[in-house]
């Protein structure tokens, strides 16, 4: 490679009109805001954005903003699998159907989608009442917020998982049966290495989506500090009361905590890919 | 000059400024024909919320930075927000959560009354949400020209952070700028099921109690104010037993709704709870909505003379003619007729003159304290709902 050249050189032309767009676009929509809560940050200081994050309220927050993203994330991780396991190897009746219902969470509007579940599952909804006699209370409870990010991340999981489904090759399947493999030992060695990378990179964007969720999940939780204030909440709460300084802190610190957590999956996933070889 | 005009509900057309055809629609010509509709400008394209994050991020001196991006990708994509009707004149009512009703049907009233005076019509437009909210997104550059929000301190709010308002802007109106007041009631049960009657129930174990955020509701701050100033009578001006007081109030609330709204759904939709600390108005809506053998009023001994003021955001007017506008849009919520819809909408107005007796009759006595005995919002707001305020406090020991 020589000096001072910065990519390999191409044959296809075009090259300097779509970097400039690319760059340009991503500037603004992406690199500019993120730039701008880091720049601010810069601007107040370490001390005093580790200070105001220190408090005992925002640690409850952001504990259980991540905590129920990831327990919402695995829970996709498994249920999404299967559900495109399904719809991808199974012929059934109303399977189209199904196949479009679950891009709904993404068309619909995340405070559509918490009110309906709300509604759902207050102790005078269509399911809630049926739980309350066994004292299960889902809405304003950590399990609604559980709910609603489960809800909004799902198709997140099975999007990802399904086009790799579909290329999975069913000779080799067969030539692991053939061999005597049993079928939980051609599932849990063949099929599922294969689909690792992409249950992660679904859980890692269902994880990343789950996190910030601010519409949905502020019906269904209660909002109480300390038990169901997600840290997002947290956020317009410090802007309400034009303290821009520690809702920055708190954004920083989402950001910082959510970069941390994706590159601890990708790391993962290059490993896997090392291990298993790309697919 | 170019103008942007709407052809149909979501076709817009944009062209030379040809004639004005008298009736708030405008003629261009866009080269090759003549189009006619009504004029588009800029804040009617840009009224849409602004989300946190982008608040955050045009906090003064990101703004410029953005702007600057942005009018770099506009002029790239075309002058479309360049143009900016000079004929017709646009109010937008900036205003907090319950008020739709009744600003829907005031805008109705005013431009009635505007047209009979001899004027050309004039677009209204409303906006609403919690009232911290709403003073935050003008602050942020939301093109307000009145704000009519749930107290002062929000609009001082404005005035202090973004100039837009004289500092004695509650001195311009009459009743401190306060053209309707309501007061804080209790909405229950159909019955009364658990016998309440006042404050001193709702720290009963078997009681809960729904009111939304005072960090985000306006009227929450009222609800606040109004449990303390019973508690303070109640204990003979003891701080420290009102304080434990409205400790044990926030242990029975089971749900922390963002805004008045909100906060009313969740108890006369979801069913949880069993009283409402409600505006009064609200709470005499929720009766008129879901019928009036589902909830009662129960009136407690001490309340809140709660203020809901207005206020003409001068920093927002580009013109005479909408100056003009503005404030006849203001003062004529003081007349008779206003007052008598502001009755009918269940606020406590001061004119009963036009109104229908039943709406009057509506109102039952109750002790209001006004917000001036515990030192006005400016005094009240840090303390009780700034950051570790008292607010703060009481979950921070739970």
């Amino acid at each position: 490679m020589r000096a001072g050249v910065l990519r390999a050189p191409s044959p296809l032309p075009g090259f300097g009109l779509s970097f400039g767009i690319m760059m340009a676009v991503l500037s603004v929509v992406v690199l500019l805001p993120i730039m701008a809560l880091l720049g601010r940050g810069v601007v107040i200081g370490p001390a005093e954005l580790w200070e105001m994050v220190g408090t005992k309220r925002i640690r409850a927050a952001l504990s259980l903003s991540f905590r129920a993203a990831l327990i919402a994330s695995v829970f996709n991780l498994v249920f999404g699998l299967l559900l495109a396991w399904v719809l991808v190897r199974y012929r059934f009746w109303g399977r189209r159907l199904i196949d479009a219902a679950i891009d709904l969470p993404f068309a619909l509007p995340t405070a559509v989608a918490g009110i309906a579940l709300t509604a759902l599952y207050a102790p005078n909804g269509a399911f809630g009442a049926l739980l309350a006699p066994f004292g299960i209370k889902v809405a304003y409870t950590q399990i609604g917020i559980w709910l609603a990010l489960i809800f909004i991340g799902l198709p997140f999981v099975v999007r990802t998982v399904q086009p790799v489904i579909e290329e999975l090759d069913r000779e080799v399947e067969e030539a692991s049966a053939t061999l005597g493999a049993s079928r939980a030992y051609t599932l849990r060695r063949v099929v599922l290495p294969t689909l690792t990378p992409a249950l992660l990179t679904g859980f890692a964007l269902a994880l990343a989506r789950s996190v910030g969720e601010y519409g949905s999940v502020i019906f269904i939780a209660g909002n109480l500090p300390f038990q169901t204030e997600i840290a997002p909440l947290l956020i317009v709460i410090r802007l309400e009361e034009y303290n821009y300084d520690a809702a920055t802190a708190i954004g920083l610190a989402m950001l910082l905590i959510s970069f941390a957590m994706l590159l601890a999956i990708n790391i993962i996933q290059i490993w896997s890919r090392r291990r298993i070889g790309d697919v | 000059m170019i103008h942007t005009i709407r052809i149909g509900a979501h076709v817009l057309a944009q062209g030379q400024f040809a004639r004005n055809l008298g009736d708030g629609r405008i003629e261009i010509d866009t080269g090759n024909r003549r189009l006619a509709g009504k004029p588009v400008t800029q804040h009617g394209l840009h009224t849409a919320k602004v989300s946190p994050l982008l608040h955050l991020l045009s906090a003064n001196h990101w703004r410029s930075g953005l702007l600057a991006a942005v009018g770099a990708m506009t002029l790239a994509f075309g002058p479309t927000s360049a143009a900016k009707a000079e004929d017709t004149v646009e109010i937008l009512n900036v205003s907090y959560d319950p008020t739709r009703e009744f600003y829907r049907q005031y805008n109705a009233l005013f431009n009635e009354w505007w047209e009979s005076q001899g004027h050309e019509p004039v677009t209204l437009r409303q906006s609403h949400g919690g009232s911290g909210g709403q003073a935050r997104a003008v602050i942020d550059g939301l093109e307000a020209t009145v704000v009519t929000l749930a107290l002062s301190a929000d609009i001082s709010a404005i005035a202090e952070r973004s100039g837009k308002i004289p500092a004695d802007w509650q001195l311009r109106l009459p009743h401190n700028s306060s053209p309707y007041t309501s007061t804080i009631v209790f909405l229950v049960r159909d019955g009364n099921p658990k016998g309440i009657a006042d404050w001193d129930d709702l720290i009963r174990d078997d009681v809960q109690v729904i009111t939304p955020n005072p960090k985000t509701s306006g009227g929450a701050r009222w609800n606040f104010m109004a449990g303390w100033a019973w508690a303070l009578n109640e204990y003979g001006g003891n701080e420290d037993q009102a304080r434990a007081y409205m400790s044990d109030l926030f242990k029975n609330v089971p749900v922390l709704d963002t805004g008045a709204r909100g906060a009313t759904n969740t108890f006369t939709q979801r069913g949880i709870g069993d009283v409402l600390l409600a505006w009064e108005n609200e709470a005499f809506l929720a009766l008129a909505e879901q019928g009036e053998d589902a909830f009662d009023i129960v009136v407690p001994s001490v309340s809140m003379l709660a203020e809901p003021p207005v206020a003409l955001v001068d920093g927002n007017i580009t013109s005479q003619a909408e100056r003009a506008v503005a404030e006849a849009y203001l003062e004529h919520l003081y007349s008779p007729e206003a007052q008598a819809l502001a009755l009918r909408n269940f606020y406590r107005a001061w004119d009963t003159s036009a109104a229908s007796d039943e709406d009057i009759a509506r109102f039952p006595e109750i002790t209001r304290l006004s917000i001036d005995d515990f030192g006005g919002w400016v005094e009240v707001q840090p303390v009780f709902f700034g950051d570790g305020g008292v607010f703060d406090q009481i979950y921070e020991e739970q």
